[in-house]
């Protein structure tokens, strides 16, 4: 641990300083630059977050085709499907159809990391990249003879388990059938082959792969396997994909409160784990965005019952384990995640004392994915700084306002292409896990099932913005405006903001840092945050020169 | 190990590529144009292939990397484009006000079919484009070539669009640099102005991939070929285009258009390739070569003399892209080198040609493919086993399966800096590569030497 220099906090002053803003000029400024049109549109997806009853906050418009021509931080389907949610699991061989691109930037650039130590096989396939590199010959007249080759020569090089297919945007247009051709190449060889159709074009953002990601593990790999594994408290992990290795150390604080993890969707995870992941009793969801697709058709297929839980911070750990204890009722279970809770949070909290002279009262601004720019204001504010503006790149509107808005989600054209499974009960392994008076009124012992409030309820009213897939206008106003302490987005923003002369935190992949999940992962990230923001590198950036450009001295041969 | 599965036997591939040795036209393109003064670089397509290429530069350079996009939705992919780039060059304009919009295409788009002219045409006639403001595209396809033919296209079409003669032949010569870092950019200018030529250099990415930390972000940084430039390169007294596959076609173009001479060279890696340019340019421009210059090269050459017994015979697996290949190849082998195991992604018929005939004196079995792949080069090496690898940072996984030194070199190093800042062209760019050949080789000979043959003088 580094001591950083003591440096004098501008506390109240600063806090003074943000909450004079108005929050409705800040709106009006920034959205005057765009066509009438666009200002319109982009009016509705930036929100000061306010209640506007008891029960909602200001509606958010999320989840709805970015403006062409505006600078956004999203990806596409196939990044979502591919990149995202399959990426990470190391015996599958992972077969891009399409151009060479999107295997290639695709190839190792998230930093999910993978213990293949832990399946007996030890195969691990993320290091490699396969693509079909497809050619304007197969444009012209089809790639599904290359396709078929293609899995046969990996089948024949490699043996794997499991070969899954994604389709890149020309394979849509060409009308390529991959289903048709994996069903055929899966009833040759004999393993589990099946396609995503994940074109980029789908949807409007990751978010349309993630879907369709969920619905391919779910008809093609959930369920196969019906071994019962040991354990007391059995439970899968979803939307968690172990960047800089969260998974890990959350399954460490498992293994010390006695609750096993049957498989993790989708963090050092293996297809073996998949296969058998229905025979856990309860499904944990971390990100809720990418993945509850699952959890729900886990719990209509299956009888799993579902809870949101968050891993990032301290507070929310605790929180999110007691919850579980709660949800098993278990004296056993409770008594021992009080113990681990007490044991963990003695370094934690001085850690917390700590770095908070030198945070608090600090402005943070995030904007990140589905579910991290609400996860991360819990271990910002346990530093003691302020989330003035946070926001998503691919999350909707459960995922800002909570899940009780579902029913007046209006989905329109470009979600609509992606398929929904009609999912029926399982006739041999439906098994509700607790009566099904509460799997229905979605409740037990105390503990709410299915539900998730959103990142809005988190947020302090009347000061604070929810903005969904912020513009690079946009951040660059709002950083001139607040000029937060700290800003946090992705690789595309990273250095765009440090430029300003501030720092930058990458929340996708952490930059080189991690794990920040679980106790250790909030100390992690309270001295990461430290660092960052309490660099020497801010006070280098103007040279000796500039501060005093007039010549007063003499020249020596005077 | 982390590439567990690569076996050692290498049966036929026919349509799987695993580990590729390239990546797709769109990123060269966006680079290419990231080398004119006051552009935004745009990705007619959908989301994911700006949002890609944005992450992939950005991990090179630790730098902003800006650009926009047209957003295909499936609607878009079904009715066509015209409408998402109408939008969005109307919104590039009113919002983020660049000089110019550097257009290129997908896989997507080419698919569909859209006609970029003909859609700016409706652009410039609805008045999307402000007076004294620019579009310019290129068609890249995804599914043909790869990266380096869209940087090649690029560059291309700022001569198609461009160029122009004024009837006169000024005393000023083209360079076109070809894909080479923003180093090695400012390295070429550099040497044009040590001999006194006056030089147009395009695309020029320096002071724009390579900016300094001011506490201020500028969207537009200083570098960059300003439009006016480019135009003036149509009254050339002639054009050195680096590199035959990057900047071949702009500088054939330009000769097509505006009658400016031209000639192909390789890009100026390593001694003779460098000796080759400054000759070159010496008698296009009438210009002696400066003592400097001839400084530069003794004390290249000084190094090569006295570090000549740990680079004699040391055998060398090299892969990345046909210019820059060709270039290193030739240079290790005029330093008593082996390279024996070359691969390239990018499929061109003249590289293994050349590539046979650099090495034709070499006293290996030298293995070289245009079109492989990383595994295929994996499989290469455990088949007959190197002293040192000379690739992109993809190349550390093999590096640390089998033991053995590598040089990070080309596209992309997503893992050191350096290459920004310091060139490998030129003869100062060549020390810099000779350096860190013998770093990684004496490294590693320090490494492993016993207590006994530990060596301090080396």
């Amino acid at each position: 641990m580094t001591v950083m220099p003591e440096k004098k906090t501008e506390n109240e002053e600063d806090a003074k300083a943000w909450r004079e803003i108005k929050p409705e000029d800040v709106k009006k400024t920034i959205l005057a630059k765009y066509p009438a049109k666009v200002a319109r549109k982009r009016s509705k997806h930036f929100v000061i977050n306010k209640k506007k009853d008891e029960q909602n906050y200001e509606e958010i418009q999320a989840n709805v085709r970015t403006i062409p021509g505006i600078i956004s931080q999203r990806g596409c389907c196939y990044a979502g499907c591919k990149g995202v949610v399959m990426g990470p699991t190391r015996d599958i061989i992972n077969l891009t159809h399409g151009p060479i691109g999107c295997g290639f930037y695709s190839w190792l650039t998230r930093r999910n990391q993978t213990d293949p130590s832990t399946t007996p096989d030890g195969h691990n396939f993320m290091t490699y990249c396969f693509s079909t590199d497809m050619q304007d010959e197969e444009v012209i007249f089809g790639g599904e003879k290359k396709l078929a080759q293609a899995i046969q020569e990996a089948y024949d090089i490699f043996k794997p388990k499991m070969i899954s297919v994604f389709s890149t945007c020309p394979i849509g247009l060409i009308g390529d059938d991959i289903h048709a051709v994996t069903r055929k190449m899966q009833e040759k060889l004999g393993i589990t082959i099946f396609g995503f159709s994940c074109e980029g074009y789908k949807g409007v953002s990751q978010s349309a792969g993630h879907h369709v990601a969920n619905n391919g593990l779910f008809k093609h790999v959930i369920g196969q396997d019906d071994t019962v594994g040991e354990g007391k408290y059995r439970v899968n992990l979803l939307g968690e994909y172990n960047i800089g290795g969260d998974e890990f150390i959350i399954d460490e604080i498992f293994e010390k409160c006695g609750i096993k993890i049957v498989s993790t969707f989708s963090g050092n995870s293996s297809v073996d784990h998949f296969r058998n992941s229905h025979t856990a009793d309860l499904n944990l969801i971390m990100c809720h965005r990418s993945i509850n697709y699952v959890a729900d058709m886990m719990e209509e297929k299956y009888g799993i019952p579902w809870m949101k839980v968050n891993f990032l911070g301290a507070k929310a750990t605790s929180a999110s384990l007691r919850k579980i204890a709660q949800y098993y009722g278990d004296q056993e279970l409770i008594d021992r995640v009080e113990a681990v809770i007490a044991e963990e949070m003695v370094a934690v909290e001085k850690a917390q004392a700590d770095v908070r002279p030198r945070l608090e009262g600090k402005l943070a601004m995030m904007f990140v994915g589905g579910s991290r720019a609400h996860h991360y204001q819990e271990l910002f504010s346990e530093m003691g700084m302020q989330t003035i503006a946070a926001g998503y790149e691919f999350a909707h509107r459960d995922d800002y306002e909570g899940r009780h808005v579902l029913p007046t989600i209006r989905v329109d054209a470009d979600s609509r292409n992606i398929e929904e499974l009609t999912v029926e009960k399982d006739p041999e392994r439906y098994n509700p896990r607790i009566p099904e008076e509460e799997l229905k009124a979605e409740e037990r012992h105390g503990i709410k099932l299915k539900e998730y409030e959103g990142m809005m309820a988190d947020m302090e009213e009347g000061f604070t913005y929810a903005i969904d897939d912020i513009s690079q206008y946009e951040t660059e106003k709002m950083i001139e405006i607040y000029k937060p302490a700290i800003f946090c987005a992705g690789i595309k923003e990273k250095y765009m903001v440090q430029k300003h002369g501030m720092p930058m935190k990458q929340l996708h992949s952490y930059d080189s840092g991690g794990p920040y999940a679980v106790y250790k992962g909030a100390i992690n990230f309270y001295y990461e945050i430290d660092r960052m923001i309490n660099s020497k590198v801010w006070g280098h950036i103007r040279a000796p020169w500039e501060e005093s450009p007039e010549l007063t001295a003499m020249y020596a041969d005077e | 190990m982390l590439l567990r599965h690569t076996p050692k036997e290498i049966p036929e591939r026919k349509a799987l590529t695993v580990n590729p040795a390239k990546t797709c036209q769109p990123i060269g393109a966006m680079y290419a144009s990231l080398g004119i003064h006051g552009c935004l670089p745009h990705s007619h397509g959908s989301q994911g292939c700006y949002a890609y290429h944005r992450s992939t530069l950005t991990r090179h350079y630790k730098e902003p990397v800006l650009a926009a996009t047209s957003s295909f939705t499936e609607g878009a992919s079904v009715f066509g484009g015209q409408a998402n780039l109408l939008q969005a060059i109307n919104n590039i304009f009113t919002i983020y006000d660049p000089e110019v919009i550097a257009v290129h295409t997908t896989c997507l788009s080419e698919t569909i079919g859209d006609d970029i002219p003909q859609i700016f045409g409706k652009a410039e006639s609805e008045g999307k484009i402000p007076e004294g403001k620019y579009v310019l595209h290129a068609n890249t396809p995804s599914y043909v070539g790869s990266h380096v033919h869209g940087f090649a296209n690029m560059t291309k079409a700022m001569v198609d669009y461009f160029a122009t003669s004024n009837g006169h032949k000024e005393k000023c010569i083209n360079l076109i640099p070809g894909w080479v870092e923003p180093s090695d950019m400012k390295e070429i200018k550099r040497i044009a102005a040590e001999m006194g030529v006056k030089s147009i250099l395009f695309p020029d990415t320096e002071n724009v991939l390579n900016g300094p930390q001011t506490g201020k972000f500028n969207m537009y940084p200083k570098g960059g070929v300003t439009i006016d430039q480019l135009k003036k390169t149509g009254s050339s007294r002639g054009t050195i285009a680096l590199g035959r596959m990057t900047s071949g076609p702009a500088a054939k173009a330009l000769d097509a258009k505006c009658k400016v001479p031209c000639e192909i060279l390789d890009l100026p890696i390593g001694l003779k390739a460098t000796d080759r340019f400054v000759d070159a340019m010496r008698k296009m421009a009438g210009v002696t070569v400066p003592d400097s210059l001839n400084l530069e090269r003794g004390q290249m050459l000084d190094i090569i003399t006295d570090m000549q017994a740990y680079f004699y015979h040391k055998k060398v697996a090299l892969v990345g892209d046909p210019d820059q290949l060709e270039a290193l190849t030739e240079f290790l082998v005029d330093i008593d080198m082996m390279p024996i195991h070359i691969v390239t992604g990018t499929k061109n018929k003249a590289f293994e040609k050349r590539i046979k005939e650099l090495t034709a004196d070499v006293p290996h079995e030298v293995n070289v493919k245009s079109g492989g792949d990383m595994f295929l080069f994996h499989q290469w090496i455990k088949n007959e086993p190197v002293d040192l690898m000379i690739g992109n940072t993809y190349v550390k996984y093999i590096s640390k399966d089998e033991d053995i030194p590598f040089i990070r070199h080309g596209f992309p190093i997503l893992d050191r800096i350096g290459h920004s800042y310091f060139p490998t062209v030129g003869y100062k760019g060549g020390m810099r590569l000779l350096e860190k050949i013998l770093d990684a080789l004496m490294d590693r000979q320090d490494r492993d030497a016993t207590d006994i043959t530990m060596e301090l003088v080396m």
